[in-house]
């Protein structure tokens, strides 16, 4: 319980510093008001529009786990929603439930076959992860281009459009999707041996298969999941612009994602990952997205503030930055004190260190 | 030759991981003009001193000088520049390259910031002739057997200001010829003056080329020795090590006869390069020992028997059934089960907790699906900590910060955690304390008197014959012999481990 409260301490610090500041710059960004028993707000909306990159996070969470990369989800996602929108553009009645519900039914099933083929490559050929992943990220928008015949597909469908727009509740179905998803990942984790056989593999591939784990069937599995959940993302994506655009679909999700499952305290060394921790990151990283628009931030300068905030929640949650920031207070109390004074080497300087950092929090305020 | 000043002077060089000291205060020198062999079995902390003398690990104690200057390699430039050489035993070159590029890399002529290719090949041409080598400088190196590469790679060595070369398993991919031809490169350097650090397994070699020898066992200093004056078997007891017997042999259950009834028996398990028609047979409650130097193809025998590699021929019956054992999950689905001798890399997994690595083998088997459930992993794993004395007593603390005896013990949990029939354990007592060492060995004699049959291979040979009902000795890639351990004693197993590499006295 103290392990888990310590790993996700700093990514949660990030995300809450990042709240406080939008709403100490911006009061609104905290109202949320009821419309139609609907929620509405700043805040709901970065719950609305996470779902694409949670689903990506958390299949690339399991990927990562195995020591591996999947560079192919936006590509995926773009696969995905022109299988789909194909589907019910072709069909004469886009608005009949059951027709989205196939067309999702195929585009996720595509999906999966790319996952497959991605796993394929990687635990059975074993390509590294990085090319093997490559060769879809490359292909894959050409083949969505293929499907749509090289135009991007619009339809009207308000089956579809409910997906990504419409409510259950209080809340956006969006939202729904995400907290559907994340339980049933942490319900894998903690009532099958998945979780742990996944960080045995990730942390150490040979000693995991000299101990008879089925190491090619978690790394390829970690594959599939990445691949289905890109698919599901595809569509929630092409239901809120209501079209298949190949090239703007998960365009640099894959980026995006990485970053979330790191921000979340993951290693891209493999081996232990955080399922909440992701679930922080993505939070994060659409907050940062949402703070550009509530900023004003020029449109043509939003990449370089992103950048600038990124650097600054790295270093914030980076252990040698940690102990560099226990080394500066300790040599600050050393010279105002007597030396050699038997400070404690746990305790005391532990507390030092987010005061340490803690000027660089204002600087994103500023 | 005493007489001269040593060119390298380490003193009371120690590395420490953790709380393990790889190197313990061990004192090592060279002089210039000759040819010094390090010897030791796995482990024994040949790699660390390597890396210490190339700056490619810093010390944590200790002193290096070399001719005459103290030294702090932080590191392999620090070294390089000071004029200490490595040539790995792996080759790492650039083979799409030319063998002259190669040879000056980093290091290339220029003219006007741009490379000068005809001063290079001549320059290169130059070393390659010195050490008498007939290469073209011009020609890919890529397009070179391996031997001539490894040539190569020795040029590029000496092509510097270099002072020490040091010499890494050179010979251990080489044909006879090629051995030849790199000794006589050696012999060549060594007459100008340069120290050559030399490790090979290969004890007619050692003898062959070297003036001195250091011999280090568990990471500490056991002598430094003038060829002249260390016979082959001494050199191999130095090794090896002998120890006082802690504990009396074991009472045996199982008369050392041929067994009659076989759990498990191999016949001609053969996998290149390594293991030639290995035959084994092992009966209920037995433990087979298995004798060997380091590359006698003692390692492979058990990943052989394991499932873990796989026999190009020679079949494996357990119960008088011929079974393939493809994968060590299969194996252990039929009772077999493995300990690598390398701990860290091949057995613990060091971010998880001793309870998981514990319950890993065993969770596997069952599936990814049923989960081995909390208060039932937890209660399997206190009792296997309780059973087996593992310190800290803490199910929960991470794998990696355990010593290496405990770690050896979970490793052992684990494995007893499947119920196995045979257990074929390599190296168990190899880096670990007395203490654990003696409780590893009682435990295995518990486990046999269960009615588990082990295969327990180790260096040490008091160790192998104290826990042995009976002794397989394996020579270059054969089991030489397989002997009743009363039939023996430490000197002539020793002698049956050392042959044909035995003095004529």
């Amino acid at each position: 319980m103290k392990l888990v409260k310590s790993r996700l301490f700093w990514p949660a610090m990030a995300l809450v510093t990042l709240l406080v500041v939008n709403i100490v710059v911006n009061p609104n960004f905290a109202r949320i008001t009821m419309r139609d028993g609907q929620l509405y707000g700043a805040m709901v909306d970065i719950l609305r529009q996470s779902a694409p990159l949670m689903l990506v996070a958390l299949g690339m969470t399991l990927v990562i786990a195995t020591r591996g990369i999947d560079l192919s989800v936006g590509a995926i996602m773009a696969v995905s929603g022109a299988v789909a929108l194909t589907i019910i553009d072709g069909s004469g009645d886009p608005d009949n439930v059951g027709t989205v519900a196939i067309a999702i039914g195929v585009a996720v099933l595509v999906s999966l076959v790319l996952g497959v083929w991605n796993g394929f490559l990687v635990s059975v050929l074993g390509i590294q992860p990085i090319i093997a992943t490559l060769v879809l990220m490359l292909a894959g928008r050409g083949v969505a281009l293929l499907i749509t015949g090289g135009f991007i597909t619009t339809v009207n469908s308000d089956p579809l459009s409910y997906i990504a727009s419409g409510y259950l509740t209080l809340l956006p179905f969006a939202f729904f999707i995400s907290v559907a998803v994340i339980a049933v990942i942490a319900l894998l984790e903690r009532r099958t041996a998945l979780g742990m056989l996944t960080e045995a593999v990730g942390i150490n591939p040979e000693a995991s298969r000299l101990a008879g784990v089925r190491s090619r069937g978690i790394v390829w599995g970690a594959y599939i999941a990445s691949g289905v959940l890109a698919g599901v993302a595809g569509i929630i994506y092409a239901s809120n612009i209501k079209a298949a655009d190949a090239n703007a679909a998960g365009y640099l999700i894959e980026l995006y994602a990485i970053l979330a499952v790191v921000l979340g305290g993951t290693s891209l060394m493999g081996g232990k990952f955080s399922i909440a921790g992701t679930v922080i990151g993505v939070l994060t990283v659409q907050t940062l997205d949402s703070t550009i628009l509530f900023f004003g931030v020029p449109s043509a300068q939003s990449p370089v503030f992103f950048a600038v905030v990124v650097i600054i929640v790295v270093l914030v949650q980076s252990p040698r930055v940690h102990a560099w920031g226990r080394k500066v207070g300790a040599m600050f109390r050393s010279s105002k004190e007597t030396p050699r004074d038997g400070t404690p080497p746990g305790g005391a300087t532990a507390t030092s260190a987010p005061v340490a950092t803690k000027p660089e929090h204002k600087e994103v305020s500023a | 030759m005493n007489e001269a000043r040593p060119l390298v002077e380490i003193a009371g060089a120690t590395v420490r991981f953790g709380a393990f000291a790889a190197l313990d205060s061990v004192d090592f020198r060279m002089f210039p003009g000759e040819v010094h062999s390090l010897m030791g079995e796995n482990g024994a902390g040949k790699s660390t001193l390597i890396k210490a003398l190339t700056g490619a690990l810093a010390l944590d104690e200790g002193t290096l000088v070399l001719d005459g200057k103290t030294r702090h390699f932080t590191r392999p430039r620090d070294a390089q520049d000071a004029g200490i050489s490595t040539v790995y035993q792996e080759v790492d070159l650039l083979d799409n390259l030319s063998v002259a590029e190669n040879v000056l890399l980093g290091r290339e002529p220029r003219r006007w910031g741009l490379i000068d290719t005809t001063a290079m090949r001549a320059e290169a041409a130059r070393v390659l002739s010195d050490l008498g080598l007939d290469i073209d400088p011009a020609s890919r190196l890529g397009s070179h057997p391996l031997a001539v590469q490894q040539l190569v790679a020795i040029a590029r060595a000496t092509s510097a200001d270099v002072k020490v070369l040091v010499l890494d398993e050179p010979t251990s991919s080489l044909d006879l010829d090629e051995v030849a031809e790199l000794f006589r490169v050696i012999r060549d350097l060594k007459e100008r003056g340069v120290a050559i650090l030399f490790v090979s397994h290969f004890l007619d070699q050692v003898y062959e080329m070297s003036d001195r020898i250091t011999v280090l066992r568990d990471g500490a200093l056991v002598g430094e020795y003038l060829t002249t004056q260390l016979l082959r078997i001494d050199l191999v007891k130095k090794m090896l090590g002998r120890e006082v017997a802690e504990i009396a042999p074991r009472e045996r259950v199982v008369e050392p006869e041929v067994p009659v009834e076989a759990v498990l028996s191999a016949r001609g398990l053969t996998r290149a390069p390594g293991m030639v028609e290995a035959d084994v047979d092992l009966a209920e409650g037995e433990v087979l020992g298995v004798a060997g130097l380091l590359g006698s193809g003692r390692t492979e025998l058990a990943r052989l028997l394991t499932g873990v590699d796989k026999p190009q021929a020679g079949i494996i019956r357990i119960d008088d059934t011929e079974e393939r054992l493809d994968s060590p999950r299969r194996a252990m689905q039929l009772g077999v089960v493995y300990s690598s001798e390398n701990r860290r890399t091949e057995g613990i997994i060091g971010g998880l907790s001793i309870q998981d690595n514990i319950i890993l083998a065993l969770q596997a088997q069952q599936g990814t699906w049923r989960r081995i459930r909390g208060e039932a992993a937890r209660e399997l794993a206190t009792s296997w900590i309780e059973a087996l004395g593992i310190k800290p007593a803490d199910p929960d603390a991470p794998a990696r910060t355990l010593s290496g005896g405990n770690q050896q013990k979970v490793l052992l949990a684990r494995l007893l955690a499947l119920s196995p029939r045979v257990l074929v354990l390599d190296e168990p007592t190899r880096g670990i304390d007395v203490g654990a060492k003696v409780e590893v060995q009682k435990l295995v004699g518990e486990m046999a008197d269960n009615g588990l049959s082990v295969v327990f291979i180790s260096a040490e040979l008091e160790e192998v014959l104290r826990v042995g009902d009976r002794v397989a000795v394996v020579r270059e890639g054969r089991v030489a012999e397989t002997l009743a351990s009363e039939s023996l004693n430490p000197d002539t197993l020793m002698a049956l481990v050392a042959q044909p590499d035995l003095p004529e006295a």
